[in-house]
């Protein structure tokens, strides 16, 4: 592949196209590059957190990093930083190409993404200084709220105003799930906070509040975008219309009136009324409903492009995160059940389970954007097929890795503490083996990671050379090359 | 304009709807919750104050919560009760002065519902928070010892100091002092106690 300028096309849809993204790019760029930042600082806790789970020497004595503050650490820029940032990057550009507009307040936006990464610093920081507020997943500090909070009202502004000035006449599926990502989350995270951390309910009910929100945060936040964009994405690259689009409604409005009632199979055998239990465990049953029809809708589309897997970055990506949503969601249905639950519920499983859902659904779907997105954005393509391969499996055997051990530890621990003849600290040592296994699974998660962190950093370098068609996974295509090819030019002028 | 203005409704509906039925129906249910007036006169639960109080921040800002749950499951659900955790399950009226709650989702290490009842040793606390090694062999939790001021061989031994026994002495630390700090943690342990047979435990 010799490279080349990208050739000049002059379709009027062309031209549009140009023009949306050349004004989403600093703002979706910002968002996607810090997102990564936070997914590789996320990564980097959790791994640290791994490894103290059965080495608990390991950079021990120091309060700073004890397992219980850089566990929170962990989750909360994984969902905040990572999932936040990567979430309304796609849901900023994903909104601007649908409704063919330019992207509104750019400027505002920009001081958005900013503020929420100095918020992140702060949160995190505040967590790992002792300033944790003890509400999981709401661990950040009410002091360094605001800055996430303001921020999100701006992308809630803007998208909104994106809908009423669009110049399509129809709304895309993905439409309808980035509407309800802008509508749920600031509701969700005002009210969660004012609920526990500022005390509006008390005791039992603050927990409550606390799982509605804890469970909402991935069913109202993550995953709807996931499913955006995987309705976006595979239609997309594989140049075939969804499915059905009477199932895809169907789909939308079952997810969303029963995710919102799942949350409290967190309690299961808590203290708590059995009503408010039992409710959540048919709210998490009847997610078989939009489950089940955005599973047909996806892999039916599929059905007779999967040979496109082989070459197509983004498509492979997108596939895994849609083909993962549909397991892991069968998982979480049947994790909710009260028979399931009196074995699984304290236990591992249940870290096995969200890493499935955020690492295999959520976070793929994430990346397939930004493979999708980036050389649009940024008018050149992907610098190393290679990393992109390395980055893939890395995510697959990653992930693999590390939800098999936590799920199948979590069941046998689950059973032995059910059974009181075994003595407690037997149930830690038999976990032990499976704490480290996820230590590798996690390694190599982050080995996926950097690879992916080096890609994005030379796709955001301004070059001068780039290829004139898209990087495909069966290409050898490398960085060198076009290293190389910039340096002969460079001598060629003098 | 007439459909965006449905849709958006509709998505404020599923949400508004949730909180309601799971979060602000249920408080109202809890509000005709009173602590109940013990025969010595004392209330259980009883407010947090002083040391326990300070202790139970410590707990939350060090994330016990991460590998502790504070809540026995009924008879016949798990083996909770079986295992020694509580005499009885869990209720709403345990968590009455509970702010922010701490019940927890993950059972790492045993459940603390009533750890003050299982372990009413200040002793036991502190060598198990010290270095959990000691009491409990191949434990997984983290050592505090920033909680704790190590007496090394030669200084003088506070009466109160706690001895750490042979064979688990470190360097030339012989006993332990708790700091502040570790002073309110176990005493905050040490009152966590579900053990007062409230009636709706039994229905």
């Amino acid at each position: 592949m010799t490279t080349e300028t990208i050739p000049p096309v002059a379709a009027p849809e062309f031209k549009v196209r140009v023009e949306v993204d050349g004004s989403s790019r600093p703002v979706v760029v910002l968002y996607w590059g810090s997102s990564l930042l936070w997914l590789t600082i996320a990564t980097l806790a959790g791994l640290i957190s791994s490894i103290k789970l059965h080495s608990p020497e390991f950079l021990g004595g120091i309060e700073w990093l004890t397992f219980g503050r850089i566990r929170a650490v962990h989750w909360d820029t994984a969902i905040y930083g990572f999932g936040g940032l990567a979430a309304s990057g796609t849901l900023l550009w994903l909104q601007a190409r649908l409704c063919q507009v330019r992207m509104p307040y750019p400027k505002l936006l920009l001081v958005g993404g900013v503020v929420f990464n100095i918020g992140l610093v702060l949160g995190t920081v505040g967590i790992l200084m002792g300033y944790s507020t003890g509400v999981e997943t709401l661990e950040f500090p009410l002091w360094a709220m605001p800055l996430l909070v303001v921020p999100y009202v701006f992308i809630v502004i803007a998208n909104f105003t994106m809908y009423f000035t669009k110049t399509t006449n129809h709304t895309y599926v993905s439409q309808w799930y980035l509407m309800a990502v802008t509508v749920w989350f600031p509701i969700l995270v005002l009210s969660a906070e004012a609920c526990t951390n500022l005390g509006a309910v008390d005791g039992v009910a603050q927990a409550i509040a606390n799982w509605w929100y804890g469970h909402n945060v991935v069913g109202l936040f993550a995953t709807p975008t996931g499913i955006a964009a995987a309705y976006y994405l595979i239609p997309k690259v594989i140049g075939k219309p969804i499915h059905s689009y009477h199932l895809s409604l169907l789909g939308f409005w079952s997810n969303a009136i029963f995710y919102n009632w799942a949350g409290t199979h967190h309690l299961t055998g808590g203290p708590l009324p059995a009503w408010t239990i039992t409710l959540g465990v048919v709210g998490s049953l009847m997610m078989f409903i939009p489950v089940i029809t955005i599973g047909i809708n996806h892999h039916m589309t599929m059905v007779g492009s999967f040979h496109l897997l082989r070459t197509s970055p983004t498509l492979r990506f997108a596939v895994m995160g849609s083909m993962i949503y549909t397991l892991s969601s069968f998982q979480g249905s049947l994790e909710a059940l009260r028979s399931h639950q009196e074995v699984t519920h304290f236990t591992h499983y249940t870290i096995g389970h969200v890493h499935f859902g955020m690492y295999g659904f959520f976070a793929p779907l994430m990346f397939a954007m930004m493979y999708y997105g980036m050389p649009r954005l940024m008018d050149q393509e992907w610098s190393s097929a290679r990393l992109i391969r390395i980055h893939f499996w890395c995510t697959l055997i990653g992930m693999s890795i590390y939800v098999t051990a936590m799920c199948y530890a979590g069941i046998r621990q689950g059973l032995m503490m059910n059974d009181p003849s075994i003595p407690f600290l037997n149930i830690v040592r038999f976990t032990v083996p499976y704490l480290a296994m996820r230590t590798l699974g996690g390694l190599i998660l982050l080995t996926g990671t950097i690879a992916f962190l080096i890609n994005f950093v030379r796709i955001i370098t301004p070059r001068k050379y780039t290829w004139a068609t898209p990087t495909m996974l069966d290409t050898d295509r490398d960085w060198k090359k076009l290293l190389a090819q910039e340096e002969t030019e460079k001598g060629a002028r003098k | 304009m007439n459909r965006t203005f449905l849709l958006a409704f509709g998505i404020f509906l599923t949400i508004a709807s949730s909180i309601t039925g799971l979060v602000i129906i249920p408080n109202w249910q809890f509000q005709e919750l009173k602590p109940v007036v013990k025969l010595d006169g004392t209330r259980y639960p009883e407010v947090y104050f002083g040391d326990q109080a300070r202790g139970r921040e410590i707990y939350i800002n060090q994330g016990c919560i991460y590998c502790h749950t504070q809540q026995v499951r009924m008879k016949g659900y798990g083996a909770d009760i079986r295992r020694g955790w509580g005499t009885r399950r869990s209720v709403p009226r345990d968590y009455l002065v509970d702010r922010p709650h701490q019940l927890g989702t993950m059972r790492t290490g045993p459940d603390l519902a009533s750890i003050g009842a299982r372990q009413p040793s200040v002793e036991w606390h502190a060598l198990h928070l010290y270095n959990p090694q000691i009491t409990s062999p191949g434990s997984v939790m983290p050592r505090f010892e920033y909680l704790f001021r190590e007496v090394r061989s030669g200084e003088t031994v506070p009466a109160d100091a706690i001895k750490i026994p042979r064979g688990r002495q470190t360097g030339d630390a012989t006993h332990i002092m708790p700091t502040d700090r570790g002073r309110t943690l176990i005493a905050y342990l040490k009152r966590l106690n579900q053990s007062y047979p409230l009636p709706e435990a039994n229905q």
